[in-house]
């Protein structure tokens, strides 16, 4: 693990989950990120609070990872589909605030991206440092290599950015830091 | 979806709050529409995909600023009707958005005086008393950094590249220069808005912006344009002659399908 902003991010990850009631943590956990399927959508760190209201009703918070993200919509149908399964009736709000950052991403998710081929965060100085192209410090999901080098800062969406490995010249998306 | 935060309680008259959101959220929707324009017709695949990235996280932007403004209405409305059923006049992005997509140097110019400007007025916009306009910008500050960055190193790279892309480049930043200023323009709405700690004294923003970006035009090695001459008018509603083609473009579909959704 490259990263060193561990205790603020496990206080993140405790947050997250504490506003998640825990009978309905199973259910969320079975809806996957549409865009990247391994990921689900609370390792994602996309679900800020999840709570059964009086009349029975499920009430979700979402919050975006980008602001143009198009996965959101899809997200909100999966759902209430994941919910309507289990006999209960969702709701889901969009929230803004806090804005999600990639410290959300649980240490689960980091994992289940590595092991798809996308790259996982770096924290926020050392991204920084390898989008301006001064360091090597991204790991190559195939080969492990950091040998790496950005090819774009742009990806196939808009929370990822497009690297090469020098070593096994594979080319892969590396999740952008976002904080 | 909603919003958690409805209604705001703002001292501010709510047509006012209406009108500044307008002028705030208009910038990135026809901008964003202008890099869309770009989709499949970048000069490389990389920038391609990067134009329309930025142009997705405008949209998303936008998305936020309309649906508040739908809320905000006392008559049923959604952020479609506010985004594909306006006239040109209605529309009060800064002129400077509209122009077209001349060639990369025009794309990347237009889009660096653009965002440093974005960047300062969301630094700012997070401070707001009105807890939606402080939240998008909070989210927003995020993805225009990234995209200053983005079009301040292809400026820098433009400028300092060969002979041919720094005479174009050049050319962009003297023909848009006179664009810039209008974005520090107060209007009565940002002024109340301003004064009801919603809005963004956008005049304080002239100078740390004008400083910024001639540090990069110099390093970029391009010349400062010296122009003392400024269009205005967008914040009015009041559009250059391309605005009617990126609407009739855009709102092309709406108005052949009413009622479609984005």
């Amino acid at each position: 693990m490259s990263r060193n902003s561990n205790d603020k991010y496990l206080k993140t990850l405790t947050e997250t989950q504490t506003h998640i009631n825990p009978k309905l943590l199973d259910i969320l956990k079975s809806v996957p990120d549409p865009e990247i399927p391994v990921l689900t959508i609370v390792d994602l760190g996309v679900v800020r609070e999840a709570a059964i209201l009086e009349d029975g009703t499920v009430e979700v918070k979402i919050t975006p990872t980008y602001s143009g993200c198009p996965a959101m919509d899809v997200i909100g149908d999966d759902i209430v589909t994941a919910f309507a399964k289990a006999g209960m009736k969702a709701k889901v709000k969009l929230v803004l605030s806090p804005a999600w950052s990639t410290d959300m991403i649980s240490e689960e998710g980091r994992a289940a991206l590595e092991k798809y081929g996308i790259a996982a965060p770096l924290d926020a100085t050392a991204d920084k440092e390898v989008l301006l192209g001064n360091k090597k410090l991204v790991k190559c999901p195939q080969c492990c290599s950091k040998n790496t080098e950005l090819v774009s800062q742009f990806g196939s969406t808009a929370c990822k950015a497009q690297f090469k490995c020098n070593d096994c010249l594979e080319p892969f998306d590396y999740f952008k830091c976002l904080t | 979806m909603n919003f958690t935060h409805l209604r705001e309680k703002n001292k501010m008259n709510t047509e006012t709050l209406k009108d500044y959101i307008l002028e705030i959220a208009d910038n990135s929707l026809i901008l964003g529409q202008r890099f869309g324009e770009l989709c499949g017709h970048g000069p490389s695949l990389e920038t391609d995909i990067a134009l329309t990235n930025m142009s997705l996280d405008l949209f998303g932007q936008v998305r936020s600023y309309y649906q508040y403004i739908a809320q905000l209405s006392e008559e049923e409305k959604t952020e479609d009707d506010i985004a594909f059923l306006r006239l040109e006049r209605d529309y009060k992005n800064v002129l400077l958005v509209e122009q077209p997509n001349t060639d990369f140097g025009y794309v990347i110019t237009r889009q660096y005086f653009f965002d440093v400007f974005h960047l300062m007025l969301m630094q700012q916009l997070q401070y707001s008393k009105d807890e939606t306009l402080s939240a998008i910008a909070k989210k927003g500050i995020k993805e225009v950094s990234y995209h200053k960055r983005f079009s301040g190193d292809w400026l820098k790279r433009l400028g300092d590249g060969t002979k041919e892309s720094h005479e174009r480049v050049q050319k962009a930043v003297n023909d848009l220069w006179p664009y810039t200023n209008e974005l520090f323009e107060m209007t009565e709405a940002a002024t109340a808005a301003t004064e009801a700690g919603v809005g963004v004294d956008a005049g304080q923003l002239k100078e740390p912006y004008y400083k910024e970006v001639s540090e990069l035009l110099k390093e970029a090695t391009l010349e400062v344009p010296e122009s003392k001459y400024f269009h205005k008018g967008g914040k009015q509603g009041v559009h250059t002659e391309h605005m009617g083609y990126i609407l009739s473009d855009m709102q092309f579909m709406q108005r052949t399908y009413p009622g479609m959704k984005w």
